[in-house]
């Protein structure tokens, strides 16, 4: 596989949410607002860029035995170094998003690229496949959040775009929503991208 | 915080439920709910996990973590403790109860990156539950989650025979039958509130 394959099956074609279904938690959980979407993409990128590289540097020195155990501290101390600079620069960013950046670790695309690919490949590709995975997944938040902020505030990253005519829907900005986008989402990719046939 | 352990308890089933207002363990909600005898054996697991390890880690984190200033270790030392009490309980369960390992101990190292354990940590922290308080949070959270995977395992083997438009089939259809359980929570939020 040449770079740019590596780079846009894991951005489109493997897309990490719609075609792996993994990730799904933080997806869900901060996209009611884009800003909150768009820094969470960033996080996700910037760890799993770092982590794949990581451990793909070090994936012919590592046991097989304490695999797992290392990958998941290598993906904790980035998703610190992240946590503390949200905390220092976007203090109120880090207090909306509350305990999801943390949850990073525990985000199943970090493990299953570390698990699937960066285990097995050679550096630059990991970090390209890190990048990859983390922009399609960062796409896939802010078309979320980009029907869920329009239709629940009646804004576009916090600019006002509809009147005031407009009345908000408060379902988009509660739990239900986020889990009725997400199923359209994955019906239409399913459709008219991958077009499943019964 | 000034909310009795019982009122959280509920509020952690009900009001708050950890997969259907919080998002949290979604992946092995997905992946585990075929049938529902495995969606049970896992929500046990999960249960069980959530009570010790939420207790755990109020523990470390009040009495090792603040009193030497390493706060800003909570994540590594949060998953470590977990990862180690799930290993431990592997090794328990297929020494002495053979039988439940079979059927439980399957998806005891699914539990280990399974979000809503480590979610539960972290809640309690932000939000300065005391000791009770947190292990009542966490056997909530525990029923909670057990009580979604088991009806949407309902819900699915139902669903079986009849017809699902073909791109809807698996995770998307999963997601609206979530969804809609999720709306049908939204009426108990007027019982209890907590934040």
């Amino acid at each position: 596989m040449t770079k740019k394959e590596i780079f846009f099956n894991a951005t489109f074609k493997d897309n990490s949410i719609w075609r792996q279904i993994l990730g799904i938690c933080s997806a869900l959980a901060v996209t009611n607002l884009m800003l909150n979407s768009l820094i969470m993409g960033l996080g996700v990128i910037f760890t799993l860029a770092m982590a794949n590289m990581t451990i793909s540097l070090i994936r012919n020195w590592t046991p097989r035995s304490v695999r797992m155990m290392l990958q998941v501290l290598i993906i904790a101390s980035y998703v610190i170094i992240v946590d503390i600079f949200l905390k220092a620069n976007m203090p109120q960013i880090s207090k909306q998003l509350g305990p999801y950046v943390g949850l990073i670790i525990t985000n199943c695309i970090l493990m299953g690229r570390a698990e699937a690919f960066a285990s097995k490949n050679k550096v630059l590709d990991s970090l390209i496949d890190g990048i990859g995975t983390g922009i399609g997944y960062t796409l896939v938040l802010l078309l979320i959040s980009l029907v869920r902020e329009l239709f629940g505030f009646g804004s576009v990253f916090g600019f006002r775009v509809f009147g005031d005519w407009w009345t908000d829907w408060s379902i988009m900005v509660m739990a239900p929503s986020a889990f009725f986008i997400l199923a359209m989402l994955i019906w239409i990719v399913n459709t008219y991208y991958y077009k499943v046939k019964a | 915080m000034d909310i009795s352990a019982f009122v959280l308890f509920w509020a952690a089933i009900f009001t708050g439920n950890i997969l259907l207002t919080y998002f949290l363990g979604m992946c092995s909600y997905l992946s585990v709910s075929r049938e529902i005898e495995s969606a049970f054996g896992l929500g046990v697991a999960v249960f069980f996990v959530l009570v010790v390890t939420t207790a755990l880690n109020w523990v470390v984190y009040h009495y090792i973590l603040v009193p030497f200033g390493i706060v800003y270790l909570q994540y590594i030392v949060f998953i470590i403790v977990i990862a180690a009490f799930v290993q431990f309980l592997e090794l328990l369960i297929e020494r002495y109860t053979p039988a439940l390992y079979y059927s439980l101990g399957i998806f005891l190292p699914l539990i280990t990156v399974n979000c809503a354990i480590l979610g539960v940590s972290l809640f309690m922290i932000i939000r300065n539950y005391n000791f009770i308080q947190s292990i009542a949070f966490g056997a909530g959270s525990g029923i909670g989650w057990l009580l979604a995977i088991l009806m949407l395992a309902g819900i699915r083997r139902k669903l079986k025979e009849k017809m699902v438009p073909a791109g809807l089939r698996g995770a998307g259809i999963s997601l609206i039958i979530t969804g809609i359980m999720a709306l049908g929570f939204i009426g108990f939020s007027g019982i209890v509130q907590i934040q």
